[in-house]
C-alpha cells in the first residue's frame, strides 16, 4: 500500500439475506483511491455499484445487510467502526452526488435550508453564518444570484441547477472523499458537460479524491485516471483509462465499448450490444458470472460454467478476470473487437 | 353554494318525503300537539307552523330567516327573530341557533380534546410502527388499530364506561356537564372517557396512515440523502421524514375535525353528553325540521370551512402547492 492512498478498499462484501435468498450486491471488491485521483465504476444496472458506494459511506449498517471485508479512509477502517462514528465522517470527510438532484433534495425544505443543515451538523455556527457559506457554496457551483436563489425550493430549479446545488451541498464541508453516483444521468446531454467540467474543477480545487459511478462510458472516459468494471457485484477488469480503453481484456468490457453510441460511427452501422440482461444476484451463475452471455465461453470450454475466475494481474496493475489466457484475449481483441469497433 | 345545495336537499328530505309517505299537513302537525288534541287545534297548528304553504315558500320563509330574520307570532305578541335565524323548534318553541350555541362548547371540547390523543398516539405510532416493521410492537399495534377502526363506539364506550368508572373507578361518577372555565377537573373528568374512546377510533385510523407514509417516505432518496449528510437518525425520521408524512395526515385531520363538530352523534349519545350530536338525534327522531335543518347547516358549515383551511393550510405546508 503506498503511503499516498487515501481509500482502500479491500474484499468487501455486502450481502443482503432475504425471503428468496442471499443477494450478493457486492461479492469481494478490491480497490484503492488516492487524493486528487478520479475512480470510475462502471457496469450494467444492478451490478452492484451503488451498494458499493453506499456501503464506503456506511448506509447499510445496522440495515440487515452483512458487510465484509476492510474500508480504510485516510487510516481509518469503517466497516469495523461503530455506526455513530461513521456518521460524524459522512458529509464531513466524505460526501456523496445522487443521480436525480430532484427526488434526492427534501421537496419541502428550501436549497439554502438543505446545505445550512448540511453544513450545521459538522460546524457549530449560526444559522447566520452558515446561510452565509450556503451563498457562497451556490456561488462557486455557478448558481447565479445565489442571494436570491438560496431561498428557492429544489421544484423551482432546473435540472442543471438542481445538480449544482446538490454539489454545493456535497460540498459544503469540504469533504476529502466524493462520490458521484450517475450524477449526470438525469441531465440533458448540454448540461452533463458542465456538471462534469464543474467537478473536475472543484475536485482539483479541493484536491478531492472523486468516485464516478457510471453506465456510461464516455463519462469516464474523459474524467477517471483509473476505471473498475462490475459485473453481477464482481470486478471483472480494473485498470487504468488507457487500459480499458486500448487494451480492454475481458469480453464484458468489449461488449461495453460496443455498446457505447459514437458520433463518428456510421449512421447505418448497428451498435453492439451485450446479449442478454444482467443476472439475478440472488442466482448468480455458476462459475465465471458472465459465461452465459459472453461469445467466447466456449474457448474455455466447461471451465467457464464451473470455476469462477481469479482476478489476475496482466502487469502493470490492470486486472483481468477471465478463464481465457491472455495470448487469446490479446487476439480477440486485436483481430476481432478492435477492427470492428474502428471501422464502425 | 353548497350551503345552499345542502339546505335544498335536508329540506326536501324531511318535508317532501313524509308527503310522498301520504302524511297530510294535518298529519304532520298532529306530532306537534298533545295526545288529547282535536282536529280543530291540529288544524290550527298546522296553519300556525305553515304546513299548508307550498314548499317553496316554506323554505323562502327558512332562507329569508337565515339572511334577514323573521317575524313570528307566537300569540300573545311579535318576536322578532334577527338574522341569521334558523327557525324556532316545532317542539319546544324555542329558536334553534342559541340552542346550538348553547351545545356548542360541548361539542368542541369534546372534538378538540379527542383531537390531540389522537393525533398524539396515532401519529407516534404510526412512526415507531413503521420504523420497527414486523416487529412485535409494529403487529400488536396495527392489531389494535384494526380493532379500534372495527369497533363502534357505542361498544367501545359501553364497555370502558363499564371497565373504567363502574370496575375500577378511575373516573368519578359523570356528571352534569361542566364547563372547562368554571371546574376544569370536572370537566376533564367528564370527558376523559368520551376524548379516549373517540380517539381510539381515530388513532387506529391516522396509526396506519402515518404508518403507510412513513414506509413510503423513508425510501424515499432524500432521506437517502439526509443520511448522506450525516445526519443523526433520529433528525432523519423526525425533520425530514416525518414531515414530508404528515401532509396527507393533515388533510385528514381537518376533515375529520370538521365533521366532528358538527356532532359526534354516536359519542354523544353513548356517553349522554348534550352536544350537537345528541341535538341531531333528539331533532330527527322528534321530526322538528328547523332544528334538523339548524344542525344540517351547522355541519355542513364546518365541514366546508374545514375543508377551506385545508386547502389554505396545504400551500403553507407543501412549498410545491404554492402559487409561482
Amino acid at each position: 500500500m503506498s503511503e499516498n492512498v487515501f481509500l482502500d478498499v479491500k474484499d468487501l462484501k455486502i450481502h443482503f439475506p432475504t425471503d428468496d435468498g442471499l443477494v450478493k450486491s457486492v461479492d469481494g471488491l478490491t480497490f484503492s483511491l488516492e487524493r486528487g485521483k478520479t475512480l470510475g465504476i462502471v457496469g450494467e444496472s444492478g451490478s452492484g455499484k451503488s451498494v458499493t458506494s453506499l456501503g464506503i459511506l456506511g448506509l447499510h449498517k445496522g440495515r440487515g445487510a452483512n458487510i465484509s471485508g476492510e474500508i480504510w479512509l485516510d487510516g481509518e477502517e469503517l466497516v469495523g467502526a461503530s455506526q455513530e462514528h461513521v456518521r460524524g465522517l459522512r458529509g464531513k470527510k466524505m460526501a456523496m452526488i445522487f443521480q436525480d438532484p430532484l427526488s434526492s433534495m427534501h421537496p419541502f425544505y428550501t436549497v439554502g435550508d438543505q446545505i445550512i443543515e448540511a453544513y450545521r451538523i459538522h460546524h457549530k455556527v449560526s444559522k447566520a453564518v452558515a446561510k452565509k457559506h450556503a451563498v457562497d457554496m451556490l456561488g462557486r457551483v455557478g448558481i447565479p444570484e445565489p442571494q436570491r436563489r438560496v431561498d428557492s425550493y429544489p421544484h423551482e430549479f432546473s435540472g442543471g441547477m438542481r445538480q449544482r446545488a446538490m454539489i454545493a451541498m456535497a460540498l459544503s464541508c469540504d469533504p476529502e472523499l466524493l462520490i458521484a453516483d450517475e450524477p449526470t444521468t438525469a441531465l440533458d446531454v448540454t448540461v452533463q458537460a458542465q456538471i462534469l467540467d464543474l467537478m473536475v474543477d472543484l475536485q482539483r480545487e479541493f484536491n478531492s479524491a472523486l468516485i464516478i459511478i457510471t453506465h456510461d462510458l464516455g463519462v469516464v472516459a474523459e474524467l477517471s485516471d483509473d476505471i473498475l468494471v462490475m459485473y453481477a457485484g464482481k470486478c471483472i477488469e480494473y485498470g487504468s483509462t488507457d487500459d480499458i480503453f486500448y487494451r480492454p481484456e475481458h469480453p464484458y468490457t468489449w461488449g461495453l465499448l460496443g455498446s457505447m453510441p459514437r458520433l463518428d460511427r456510421e449512421p447505418t452501422e448497428r451498435l453492439l450490444p451485450i446479449k442478454g440482461t444482467p443476472p439475478s444476484l440472488i442466482n448468480v451463475p455458476p462459475g465465471c458470472a458472465f459465461h452465459p452471455r459472453c461469445p467466447y465461453a466456449e474457448l474455455s470450454g466447461d471451465q467457464a460454467k464451473t470455476e469462477v475466475p481469479a482476478l489476475a494481474d496482466t502487469g502493470g496493475g490492470h486486472l483481468v478476470r477471465c478463464h481465457l489466457n491472455r495470448t487469446e484475449r490479446r487476439k480477440l481483441w486485436e483481430n476481432e473487437i478492435k477492427p470492428v469497433l474502428e471501422t464502425q | 353554494m353548497l350551503l345552499f345545495v345542502v339546505s335544498i336537499a335536508t329540506f326536501a328530505i324531511f318535508f317532501l318525503v313524509p308527503r310522498f309517505a301520504g302524511m297530510s299537513a294535518d298529519d304532520l302537525a298532529s306530532r306537534y300537539v298533545g295526545k288529547a288534541a282535536n282536529d280543530q287545534i291540529i288544524h290550527e297548528t298546522a296553519i300556525k307552523l305553515g304546513f299548508n304553504d307550498p314548499v317553496i315558500v316554506q323554505y323562502g320563509r327558512f332562507v329569508k330567516g337565515i339572511f334577514v330574520g323573521v317575524d313570528r307570532n307566537y300569540g300573545p305578541g311579535v318576536e322578532h327573530c334577527p338574522a341569521p335565524c334558523f327557525g324556532y323548534s316545532y317542539v319546544t318553541q324555542n329558536p334553534v341557533l342559541p340552542d346550538l350555541l348553547d351545545r356548542l362548547p360541548i361539542t368542541l371540547s369534546l372534538a378538540l380534546g379527542a383531537a390531540v390523543v389522537w393525533v398524539v398516539f396515532g401519529v407516534s405510532t404510526g412512526v415507531i410502527s413503521a420504523l420497527r416493521r414486523g416487529s412485535f410492537f409494529d403487529r400488536f399495534s396495527m392489531g389494535i388499530a384494526l380493532a379500534g377502526v372495527s369497533l363502534p363506539i357505542f361498544f367501545t364506550g359501553i364497555v370502558s364506561l363499564a371497565i373504567f368508572r363502574d370496575q375500577l373507578g378511575w373516573v368519578g361518577d359523570v356528571a352534569d356537564w361542566v364547563p372547562f372555565t368554571e371546574d376544569p377537573l370536572t370537566w376533564a373528568n367528564n370527558l376523559i372517557l368520551p376524548w379516549v374512546t373517540l380517539a381510539f377510533l381515530y388513532a387506529a385510523g391516522y396509526a396506519r396512515l402515518t404508518r403507510a407514509g412513513m414506509l413510503e417516505t423513508m425510501s424515499d432518496d432524500y432521506i437517502r440523502t439526509a443520511r448522506a449528510k450525516g445526519l443523526s437518525e433520529s433528525m432523519v425520521v423526525l425533520k425530514h421524514g416525518l414531515r414530508a408524512t404528515l401532509t396527507p395526515v393533515l388533510t385528514m385531520f381537518g376533515l375529520d375535525l370538521g365533521l366532528l363538530l358538527g356532532g359526534a352523534v354516536l359519542t354523544e349519545s353513548t356517553f349522554s353528553l348534550p352536544g350537537i350530536g345528541k341535538y341531531a338525534v333528539d331533532a330527527i327522531s322528534n321530526n322538528d325540521l328547523p332544528q334538523v335543518m339548524g344542525v344540517t347547516l351547522v355541519a355542513a358549515t364546518f365541514i366546508i370551512l374545514a375543508n377551506l383551511i385545508v386547502d389554505l393550510l396545504y400551500a403553507v405546508v407543501d412549498p410545491r402547492v404554492r402559487l409561482a
